[in-house]
């Protein structure tokens, strides 16, 4: 058995800025993450970064995800490659697969659960058929293992994931044949959908695919039309010749650990579905267990990494590394800088939600108080 | 309407996810004993959230309130002498 102060799942943008915020307090923290290289969707984000200055905007992501590594190098950060947490027992002890070949006990005090998200299946006939595959994956096929995954592709989503992605195909030498859009709106930021719209890529909105065929990978895709409740309407149907079914329809916090922990959960449509209820200190409703990044709600690698400062320094706090004044004080920095980022038109609705989940965790506290009085 | 698989890791198609509503699931927890699905390699972290909405769309309740299916470790896919391993460790230490 290893015995550690702080054993933090994922490292992320989060988990890694957590880890170097508790690590400079000087807690004894211990990195895991089943990849066999650390810094989570941050090297496949070859592209600029939004928001203000001090959130790192007009940096790009992988570059942030290098200066984050040298950080955690600088400061010694003990780091398991490799390493799969397959369970949590008792609150504080984690299984750990290490290599696919050995299983280790981890002990520790506190742990922060930065285990981000997954990518969420749309089914239609076909949809198991080799070629359809997460937009994220498409990702980091290009950009990290330069692979590309087609030559005709179509885009199922126009958020941001789906623009972005499939802008990165563009440049990676494939053809996008279409990028469809359930909703009647497209959903990404008018500077990206623009930039592919440019470059001569049909946008389809209110539809979406009826069905893939193909012998044993994608050879073509039925597209159709939806009415305003989202119902398919016969007739519409047309067929576009693709290899490449890329899905960019939103994440799912990966939560399991959480659930295995005892955490309480609350669903927030908004911000992904079932989430741990957490307090202001990135505190889940275990004592020793925190949370941050894409496991509290689906945001981006700027908030996660402001929450993973938060899970850091509160998680060193209660280990007694910095005195309770001083982790208000910066956490109350923290989260002026986190609402900066959740402002606009898509930032105040997850800013909301953010709030609702905070106040169900205050009045969860209240109700234990209660209970033991 | 062509039927389309849903549970990809233990190939569990549409209809027989409604099927085990019609005869009487009304639960995610149900709809995996009757059927499987969610019982393969992934764990359900594909088709977990595919199930609830199925289940919300036949049967009304909102999906704020279907609870998911419950967890269990190993959350990963690992080789069956690494549990033992684990268990051997584990009661060492207790």
């Amino acid at each position: 058995m290893i015995e550690t102060e702080l054993a933090i799942v994922g490292a992320g943008p989060a988990g890694l800025s957590a880890a170097i915020e508790a690590r400079r307090a000087g807690a004894e923290v211990l990195l895991i993450d089943e990849n066999s290289r650390p810094g989570g969707q941050l090297f496949k984000q070859i592209h600029k970064f939004f928001g203000s200055r001090s959130h790192k905007a007009g940096t790009r992501g992988m570059n942030i995800g290098t200066e984050l590594l040298r950080e955690s190098k600088e400061l010694g950060i003990q780091t398991w490659l490799n390493g799969e947490v397959c369970g949590i027992e008792e609150g504080h002890k984690l299984w750990v697969v290490r290599d696919r070949s050995r299983s280790e006990i981890v002990k520790a005090k506190k742990i922060i659960l930065s285990t981000g998200a997954t990518e969420n299946a749309v089914p239609f006939p076909g949809w198991e058929l080799p070629g359809v595959m997460g937009a994220g994956a498409a990702q980091t096929m290009i950009n990290v293992n330069r692979v590309l995954p087609g030559k005709k592709v179509i885009m199922l989503g126009s958020g941001n994931v789906g623009v972005i992605v499939a802008y990165q195909l563009l440049q990676a030498g494939a053809e996008v044949v279409a990028i469809l859009e359930a909703a009647p709106k497209l959903g990404g930021y008018g500077v990206h959908t623009a930039k592919v719209s440019r470059a001569g890529v049909p946008f389809y909105v209110s539809h979406t695919i009826k069905q893939a065929f193909g012998t044993d990978h994608v050879e073509a895709v039925e597209i159709v039309k939806l009415d305003d409740s989202f119902k398919k309407v016969p007739g519409t149907e047309r067929t576009l010749e693709v290899d490449t079914v890329c899905l960019a329809t939103g994440l799912t916090p990966l939560t399991e650990l959480a659930w295995l922990a005892g955490c309480k959960f609350c669903y927030v449509p908004v911000l992904g579905g079932h989430l741990p209820i957490h307090d202001d200190k990135m505190h889940s409703t275990q004592p020793d267990i925190f949370i941050a990044g894409d496991i509290s709600g689906i945001e981006e690698a700027s908030t996660a990494m402001e929450e993973g400062k938060l899970a850091g320094i509160n998680a060193a706090c209660e280990l007694g590394y910095i005195a309770p004044e001083e982790a208000e004080v910066r956490s109350r920095e923290i989260w002026d800088s986190l609402n900066s980022l959740r402002s606009g038109y898509f930032g105040q609705k997850r800013r909301d939600s953010k709030v609702s989940i905070l106040q169900k965790s205050e009045e969860l506290i209240s109700y234990f108080k209660a209970m033991i009085i | 309407m062509c039927d389309e698989i849903i549970c990809r890791c233990e190939e569990i198609y549409r209809s027989e996810i409604e099927a085990a509503i019609e005869d009487g699931a009304v639960t995610v927890n149900e709809i995996k004993r009757f059927t499987r699905a969610g019982m393969g390699l992934c764990q359900g972290r594909t088709c977990r959230r595919l199930v609830e909405r199925i289940l919300s769309e036949k049967t009304g309740i909102p999906l704020s309130e279907i609870q998911p299916s419950t967890y269990r470790q190993p959350v990963r896919p690992v080789r069956s002498d690494l549990i033992q391993e684990y268990n051997n460790k584990d009661q060492k230490e207790d």
